[in-house]
């Protein structure tokens, strides 16, 4: 007989999901990702009462630690970095369940210890062998740790009721090939459904409202199609530069870094069918569909672009170019900003180009949709009142401010009958609690809770590649042939001419985000 | 914040666009009218309360005074927008014949489609459905340990008319108890045999919270006494041993289970803002809270 728990109703919906017994063993502790997301946001889970009692957190890093320093990192970061306010007893209750276990990720006696650590704790904390592996670490390691996880039977739980799962974060790979070694590594060691795949942008409120204003609403579906809409813009921009990352940055560039990902996520539920439910299967189904429906275009080198960021002022300072910045070769090729046109082959989607751009030291940071809509087919108003209406748009919001924009005309007051843009807004900010939780927050808990819809699967990063390596291989042979080379732009502009060259061959211009 | 004296709704309601132009006509993206029926004394108070639950929920917020009900009727108002609300606000004071028909001021001001909760944060109607002001929302919100006078009784009273769209903070505050206890039956399949719940002498949470537990368990529920601060310890009796939550000091609680080590767990007691934020947050019938408060009742009838 199946056990029913008394105390829950499904009308209850009040109860929030608390986590089971469990721990998360973290690798990689002195990270920014660590200080600044993972940590602040396991303080803010167990603020809001969402972690277990016993909760315990592994820290394991080459570092000469004893469990209390690990704790005062932990603290700092909390401190400097946690959403909600800190409280005395929170971090008691936290506090207990530090563990710190020094050493590399090749060394046996580490990984032997790391082993000990865990069952001191199901005996002391009472995390019932239930633990998730956080890889905050360069995907490079990630075949190193997985392996001495199995080696030292630290992979699968102590019994048939607990779990081990682990958590890895992009770059999932660097090409189709690579994704697929990487998942090869991954998936010898955990089942498909213990891999959890961080894709940040899934975790953010706007994000997932996505699919609540088009499936739960009446007046936007009808719409959403190639009847009436002209084209899709998808843009992901940052105002900074690639800082001190240019180890990881040279090489990767930001189609890989940036599309291959976040975009081409986005773009799959700006465009997917509606699913038969919201559980992790019917949403990857549908994503799925979507992503092996795109079809680029044939001339690759006239509907994409690619450019790096010359000198120039960003927001009042004057910032170096890519080439100049601290170890970055002068004949680097790699891309700051990269823009592709693609098609999705569907009877929802055919005739609608998808335009997807990212890049770094643009004007300022912002990511956001823009569905522009066909112009009215008939204007029964004469061509000098119309002249400053342009093409309807639905602008989704997803960073920073929020919300939604719908840009439509309407009648400038007066004698004449003369039409302007105008633009109607729903802030989220201002609509619902201004504390939304960090994405950071709700992507931890569902891994602790096992619960996947928020994350990616291989078949799609595999998908993704697909539709990617095409692109990158057009730009290779090109740096090959000495033919072209990535363009440049002023820093703290919105990109180079050759990206807007590529939308007014095709009649049209980017939106100013 | 202006002042309006001896004037009406529809004075107030175009201080309230005279307001928002001033401010530039920004988006306010208001979603819900709040009503708080408030006592001179505590208007300030509870006010600021009022404003911080806004942040999560942007409403039109109307305080409403009720003054004394003899002599000639006067309608006076505070309007305002901006200064830490995120919504508009007045508050309104009601002197003479008025304060016997309060609805007639309000209703004029409830912000089109949108929904309506009303707060009474001391001595609400025994039957808040059916109080004027009451039956203008859909969301009834009262406050028994607020209660001035017979606190003891104030929850059996607000259980026994409860109506759809009723909750009292009492049932609010245990919140985070029942989700400890229920995700406590996550974890063990145990059979509750029988369970307690101990708490100061006067506690509606206590009450609630034993007969949530009676309900959903099917099993006695002792309830005892304790010095505080509010609920102390709840323990449900298995055959494999207690499961328990005790907190001494309102802060930090202790969680043990059969099998397992005790351990620590945050428990804090949680402010008003906090809990009239997460009573905002559904504004439909609360069914769990309806068949406890039956369960309230009923017990109340057999002691």
């Amino acid at each position: 007989m199946t056990y029913t728990n008394p105390l829950r109703d499904p009308n209850d919906r009040r109860l929030p999901r608390i986590a089971g017994p469990c721990g998360l063993v973290l690798f990689g502790v002195t990270g920014d990702l660590s200080r600044k997301k993972i940590m602040p946001a396991i303080y803010d889970l167990a603020n809001r009462g969402l972690l277990p009692p016993g909760f315990s957190l592994v820290g394991f890093a080459r570092r000469d630690w004893a469990d209390q320093d690990f704790a005062q990192v932990v603290h700092d970061s909390v401190k400097s970095y946690a959403r909600t306010e800190f409280r005395e007893e929170v971090w008691q209750q936290l506090a207990e369940g530090f563990r710190f276990v020094p050493g590399d990720f090749d060394d046996d006696i580490a990984f032997d210890q790391l082993r000990r650590t865990i069952e001191e704790l199901d005996l002391a904390r009472g995390t019932d062998g239930n633990h998730a592996f956080y890889l905050a670490i360069p995907p490079g390691f990630f075949g190193t740790v997985v392996g001495q996880l199995k080696e030292h039977g630290l992979a699968d739980g102590g019994g048939a009721d607990s779990w081990r799962r682990v958590v890895v974060e992009k770059p999932f790979g660097h090409d189709l090939e690579s994704a697929q070694e990487l998942n090869n590594v991954l998936a010898g060691v955990f089942s498909s459904g213990s891999i959890f795949r961080i894709d940040h942008y899934l975790g953010k409120e706007t994000v997932q409202n996505i699919l609540a204003m088009r499936f739960a609403n009446t007046m936007f579906e009808p719409i959403w199609n190639a009847n009436y809409v002209d084209h899709v813009q998808i843009t992901m921009a940052e105002d900074g530069g690639i800082g001190g990352r240019a180890g990881y940055y040279d090489g990767i560039g930001a189609a890989r870094d940036v599309i291959q990902n976040h975009l081409l996520q986005l773009m799959s539920l700006v465009a997917m069918e509606e699913p038969t439910s919201f559980d992790a299967e019917s949403l990857r189904i549908e994503k799925q569909k979507v992503l092996s429906s795109v079809v680029l275009p044939r001339r690759l080198d006239l509907t994409t672009a690619r450019a790096q960021y010359a000198e120039g002022w960003a927001g009042g300072q004057k910032v170096a170019g890519f080439l100049e910045e601290e170890g970055i070769k002068k004949s680097s090729t790699t891309e700051t900003y990269a823009a592709v046109t693609l098609n999705i082959a569907t009877r929802r989607w055919a005739g609608v180009p998808f335009y997807l751009r990212t890049g770094k030291r643009l004007g300022r940071r912002v990511t956001e949709v823009a569905i522009v809509f066909k112009k009215a087919p008939h204007q029964p108003f004469g061509e000098s009142s119309t002249e400053d209406l342009t093409e309807n748009a639905l602008v989704i919001r997803i960073q920073p401010d929020e919300g939604v924009t719908l840009r439509f005309g309407s009648k400038v007051p007066g004698t004449a009958m003369e039409i302007r843009d105008v633009n109607m807004d729903f802030a989220y900010g201002g609509s619902f609690t201004e504390s939304s939780p960090e994405a950071y927050e709700r992507l931890i808990l569902d891994v602790l809770l096992g619960d996947p819809p928020l994350f990616p699967r291989h078949e799609e990063v595999e998908l993704s590649w697909k539709i990617l390596d095409p692109i990158l291989e057009h730009w290779a042979k090109q740096d090959a042939a000495g033919k072209a080379k990535p363009d440049s732009y002023e820093s703290g502009t919105w990109g180079p001419k050759s990206a807007d060259a590529m939308l007014a061959r095709d009649g049209r211009s980017w939106r100013r985000p | 914040m202006i002042e309006l004296t001896d004037t009406n709704a529809a004075a107030i309601a175009s201080e309230f666009v005279r307001a928002r132009k001033k401010a530039g006509s920004p988006a306010m993206g208001m979603v819900m009218t709040m009503v708080v029926v408030v006592d001179e004394d505590i208007a300030g108070d509870v006010m600021a309360v009022a404003r911080h639950a806004s942040h999560e929920h942007p409403a039109r917020v109307l305080g409403v005074i009720l003054g004394d009900a003899r002599g000639a009727a006067q309608v006076n108002a505070q309007v305002g927008a901006g200064a830490g609300w995120s919504g508009e606000t007045a508050l309104i004071r009601l002197k003479g014949e008025v304060v016997k028909h309060p609805e007639s001021v309000v209703l004029p001001l409830l912000l089109p489609d949108s929904p309506v909760a009303i707060y009474w944060p001391t001595d609400p109607p025994e039957d808040t459905a059916n109080d004027p002001l009451g039956a203008l929302a859909q969301r009834r919100i009262t406050d028994a340990a607020g209660a001035k006078r017979g606190k003891g009784k104030a929850i059996h009273t607000q259980c026994a008319s409860y109506t759809k769209g009723n909750t009292d903070l009492a049932w609010t505050r245990i919140t985070p108890w029942r989700a400890l206890l229920a995700a406590a039956l996550d974890q063990h399949h145990f059979q509750v045999t029988g369970a307690s719940v101990t708490a100061e002498r006067i506690s509606p949470s206590a009450d609630l919270l034993g007969a949530w537990l009676g309900d959903r368990l099917k099993v006695p529920v002792t309830r005892k006494n304790s010095s505080g601060p509010g609920i102390t310890e709840v323990v449900l009796e298995t055959k494999e041993g207690p499961i328990g939550i005790s907190r001494g000091d309102g802060k930090l609680a202790t969680y043990s289970s059969p099998g397992h080590p005790d351990r620590p767990i945050a428990l804090k007691r949680r402010d008003l803002p906090e809990l009239l934020a997460e009573e905002l947050r559904r504004l439909d019938e609360d069914d769990v809270y309806a068949e406890t408060a039956r369960k309230l009742v009923k017990m109340g009838r057999k002691a």
